[in-house]
């Protein structure tokens, strides 16, 4: 076990200056004096915005609103129905025109629930309802406060804030996040040096919430007109310290930055709450800021719209749910300086391609950026590993890419993860410095889906099988409890007929007879009958597909009754066997065009053994059922003799057995 | 502005591709070439062109056989690098043949064979200079006085003539031109050497040698400090790391200098082993040959640490004058178990997990 830095060497370290190191890193050029020059600006509303049901990390709320709806600016368009969920607001006023399907802000490019907003201009707002003196408030009344404005981490993962916040271990070191290490973006830049009072507000709120034993404002060196005006919003807080972090990529990531400023890791499989940190993005302590003191949602952000292709870049206000393409428009997008038309959303380094202008900013949206020809990389030209191992000198998590490269691409997918695959955090360094152009954060990421994938079906064949052999029990029991009162019974009726005497004897000698007769006129058409019969249960134990019919004959009181539940027993077994085939069919089809999984086989095998004491039960019931109709005529000769009445009674409870195991397949 | 193309992040990249990586190193090879030409004649230069030229010929004919592009193989010149490495091992008179069988072997069977460039267990340079090693003694080990000392004036027309026949222009064979002006017949420092302690002098005395002092102890020093140069170069270009020279000459140095306290009469000072023969170059441009090396920190130390102890056992006890190709060899073999057991710890574990069931790629 490591030992953790103690939050005095901590600070002493701090007060002198100096801090620690993250391994690896990279230095990408900057270009963030493009945007960081001048002010943000206010983004013209949109005719339409496009509000996705789901911005966070999480599960959707519940829409609230209906198509037709007229709704104001701050609204709230979904309902916090558990923890976690986020509600959505609308970010101006108008109409709900479409609730449905819209491409949405995300790597995969696909369609997500969205609700599409025909703006009417007006940007009337609901009412708000601050509180200004909050730390008179409940911590948890902030924190709901926190939750209704719809915040999540705006840094880029969008964890729900509220969900954070809500924290019962102590806090050492609240870290305010204004790394901002992606080239390009200022989006946080010009928000703290604009915005930095807003910020120190936001903090503030948090200290009261978390009550942590010292703030960090982290900024890297590159913005030295943030730290600035950071430092001054801060200056009258003695536990707040602004700090210049070097510029290095990726410094502004949760697990580097923890790092660098009080060198403790964060457990592999733990929070930065396990080694006292706790951080937050300077554009959520801005919205919570808003949240809690004004009582505004959520409901517009800082965008940074840059690159080579845009004619003017710059920062704007956005409102949530503002089609890129107005965002493009409005900072002079000309795409007449891109050979092959590229829009990504983020940085370079971990932004994610758009495929169509109309996705909407969303609340983790922090830049567009639209490179001219020859800016960023051109189309991957991947080449041979050469083993180089640059991609592990820039590892800022100290893995083998390399290692990680081959296991993923071959599909030794146990083998990635014993090389800690998971702990990737996909910040692109590795493929930013990689000479083969190999195309690295791509194969970890199609590695990882898959394993996922791999641990779900696991996970359901798993879920299957328990539910399985659960049933398998039950049937046990029941087959168990059936014999019991069938015992009972023929006890109970031997019982009686000691008792009776003649009278219950004479009747059973009644019935006897009759069924002989019956039987002797009907042995021809029997015998074929029950061929079909043992074939019937041949063939739905060699499908070893259960039948599911779990026929209780009753008891039968004479020879007549036992033969026609045997007859109706040859319909319903014909039936279930015509059922079986179909579903045998079916099964097959369903499994030829799946790989073989291991959860497959077993379930195989487990089939095969139920095969076999399918046929041995079925092989006893034939024997059983000749044995049934010797004895039946044995018992036509002997009539009048008790002994042989009471053994014919015994056979009759026999007689169920078939049945019983029957149900059983 | 409707469709747009789509990619996986990251979209920057630093725009250094493994041709320009190898071609760094070709460069820096340069100081080290042009001061063993100005010491050894020009017999390089057209073992080099020899080399080159087969190279990229096996290259092309090979992939062309796999069905492979490759145009973009050439251009990622690791295949000269190769030749180059091989060119400036062997002796600059070495007949034509030798040079054109050994690049044929390294590019076609140590490298393509192997499944081409990453795939290669082995460094292909030097894998090719132990064959040629072993099959053509002789002619692998006749090195030439410095051309200040030579006897003869030798032109690169002779050299020419010379690799291509076997003879100079006006006649001269290579044991005749191996004789330096005093009459003292020509061999390398580390040869000279173990010559001479298996003729029963101890190393004060081979060093004292007369012919020694005058003729062989002259020209390696500053080729071996030329490539150091070029070396340095590369480590601070961050091409190369340092841990695999570092730890390759420091162990050398280590081991020899133990030796040399241990009985100076018998073994030659750390300083001798540091300016002669190939431990330089070695160090710098050929165990750090990043397909064959190890790949974690860690390991690139033992690697390198290793290569440098096998160099100075070879040295002293085996039976060739010089080790380096022997040395990398035997650790290229022991690559995938330091890899494997060198791992870094990664950020946020607390123990290396161990329990790796699968082989390394190699």
């Amino acid at each position: 076990m490591r030992v953790l830095a103690d939050y005095d060497t901590i600070l002493e370290k701090l007060s002198l200056g100096q801090l620690w190191d993250f391994p690896g890193g990279v230095h990408p050029i900057q270009q963030k004096d493009m945007s960081n020059q001048s002010l943000i600006q206010k983004l013209p509303l949109p005719s339409h915005i496009y509000i996705p049901v789901k911005q966070h990390i999480g599960v959707e709320g519940e829409i609230v609103v209906n198509v037709g709806d007229r709704v104001l600016h701050g609204q709230a368009l979904t309902r916090n129905f558990n923890t976690f969920a986020l509600p959505v607001h609308a970010s101006s006023s108008g109409t709900v025109v479409s609730i449905g399907e819209h491409p949405a802000a995300h790597p995969s490019g696909l369609s997500e629930l969205t609700i599409c907003i025909e703006l009417d201009g007006l940007h009337e707002s609901l009412a708000t309802n601050g509180v200004h003196d909050y730390a008179k408030k409940d911590k948890s009344d902030i924190i709901n406060a926190i939750c209704q404005a719809g915040i999540s981490g705006m840094g880029g993962a969008g964890f729900p804030t509220h969900i954070k916040s809500t924290n019962v271990k102590p806090i050492e070191f609240l870290v305010i996040n204004g790394i901002e290490c992606e080239p390009y973006i200022t989006s946080d830049d010009r928000l703290m040096r604009e915005h930095a009072w807003q910020i120190r507000q936001g903090i503030d709120i948090l200290v009261h919430i978390l009550s942590p034993k010292q703030v960090i404002v982290a900024i890297e060196d590159n913005k030295p007109e943030a730290y600035e005006t950071m430092a001054i919003a801060c200056q009258q807080q003695s536990d707040y310290q602004v700090i210049k972090v070097p510029t290095k990529y990726p410094a502004g990531g949760e697990k580097q930055l923890i790092q660098v400023l009080t060198s403790r890791e964060v457990p592999a499989d733990g929070l930065p709450i396990d080694v006292g940190c706790m951080m937050y993005n300077v554009g959520t302590c801005f919205a919570i800021a808003d949240a809690v003191i004004e009582g505004k949602p959520l409901t517009q952000r800082v965008v940074t719209v840059t690159g080579g292709a845009i004619g003017k870049p710059q920062n704007v206000w956005a409102p949530i749910g503002t089609p890129i393409i107005d965002l493009l428009r409005f900072a002079q997008y000309e795409q007449k300086k891109q050979a092959h038309p590229k829009i990504i959303m983020g940085g370079p380094m971990m932004g994610f391609t758009l495929a169509s202008a109309k996705i909407p900013v969303v609340k983790t949206t922090n830049c567009i950026l639209a490179p001219a020809q020859h800016e960023l990389a051109d189309a991957s030209n991947e080449r041979a590993c050469i083993r180089c191992s640059a991609c592990a000198d820039a590892c800022p998590q100290s893995l083998l890419p390399q290692q990680l490269f081959w296991y993923s691409k071959a599909k030794e997918y146990d083998t990635a993860q014993e090389y800690n695959l998971f702990d990737c955090i996909e910040c692109g360094a590795c493929a930013y410095v990689c000479p083969s152009e190999i195309p690295l954060v791509h194969y970890y990421r199609q590695a990882k889906t898959n394993i996922k994938q791999q641990e779900q079906e696991k996970a359901q064949a798993e879920k299957a099988r328990v539910r399985f052999e659960a049933r398998k029990m039950r049937l046990e029991r029941e087959k168990f409890e059936r014999e019991e009162k069938h015992r009972k019974a023929a006890e109970a009726r031997k019982q009686a007929m000691t008792s009776d005497g003649g009278a219950a004897k004479d009747k059973i000698a009644a019935a006897l007879a009759r069924a002989k007769a019956k039987k002797a006129a009907k042995s021809e058409t029997d015998s074929p009958v029950s061929a079909a019969k043992d074939e019937s249960t041949l063939n739905a134990s060699n499908v070893g597909e259960t039948t599911d019919s779990k026929v209780q004959t009753p008891e039968p009181n004479n020879e007549q009754a036992a033969e026609t539940s045997s007859a109706q027993d040859d319909k319903k077994k014909r039936v279930a066997q015509a059922v079986a085939r179909a579903k045998a069919k079916k099964l097959a089809k369903s499994e030829e065009p799946k790989p073989a999984t291991a959860s497959n086989t077993k379930k195989k095998e487990a089939e095969t053994t139920n095969d076999k004491t399918l046929e041995k039960s079925s092989d006893e019931a034939s024997a059983q059922d000749d044995k049934k109709k010797r004895v039946a005529q044995a018992i036509a000769r002997a009539k009048a003799k008790k002994l042989a009445k009471a053994k014919a009674a015994q056979e009759q409870t026999n007689n169920d057995k078939p049945n019983d195991e029957g149900a059983n397949e | 502005m409707s469709k747009f193309v789509v990619g996986s992040s990251p979209h920057l990249h630093n725009k250094k591709d493994t041709g320009a990586v190898m071609r760094l190193v070709i460069y820096a090879a340069l100081p080290g070439i042009l001061m063993q030409i100005f010491m050894f004649g020009f017999g390089l230069v057209i073992q080099l062109g020899l080399a080159i030229v087969t190279a990229i010929v096996c290259e092309v004919v090979i992939l062309e056989l796999r069905k492979k592009d490759s145009e973009r193989a050439v251009k990622d010149y690791s295949a000269v690098l190769t030749a180059v490495l091989l060119a400036l091992s062997i002796p600059p008179l070495a007949p034509w043949w030798v040079i054109v069988i050994g690049t044929f072997f390294a590019i076609a069977i140590v490298k393509q064979l192997y499944g081409g460039l990453g795939y290669n267990m082995f460094n292909p340079a030097m894998a090719a200079y132990v064959m040629l090693l072993i099959s053509f003694p002789v002619q692998m080990t006749s090195w030439l006085p410095p051309v200040s000392l030579s006897a003869q004036d030798f032109s690169i027309w002779d050299s020419l003539y010379t690799i291509f026949t076997g003879f100079t222009a006006s006649g001269y064979s290579i044991a005749q031109l191996q004789v330096v002006a005093d009459g003292a017949t020509m061999a390398t420092p580390l040869d000279h050497l173990k010559t001479s302690l298996s003729e029963g002098y101890i190393v004060p005395e081979a060093l004292n040698n007369k012919s020694f002092v005058s003729s062989i102890g002259e020209g390696w020093g500053p080729v071996s400090l030329a490539y150091l140069v070029g070396g340095l170069f590369l480590v601070k270009l961050k091409v190369i790391n340092w841990h695999i020279p570092g730890s390759m000459i420091l162990s050398a140095m280590l081991v020899s200098g133990v030796l040399f306290m241990f009985d100076a009469s018998t073994h030659a000072s750390p300083w001798f082993h540091f300016i002669n023969g190939s431990l330089i170059v070695g160090a710098f441009f050929i165990a750090t040959d990043p397909v064959s090396a190890s790949t974690t920190n860690k390991g690139r130390l033992v690697f390198g640490a290793a290569i440098g102890f096998w160099i100075i056992v070879i040295r002293t006890w085996g039976g060739y004058p010089d080790a380096i190709a022997f040395a990398v060899v035997i650790m290229n073999m022991a690559v995938p178990l330091i890899d494997y057991y060198t791992r870094p710890r990664t950020y946020g574990h607390t123990v290396k997990a161990k329990n790796i069931t699968s082989q390394d790629p190699k």
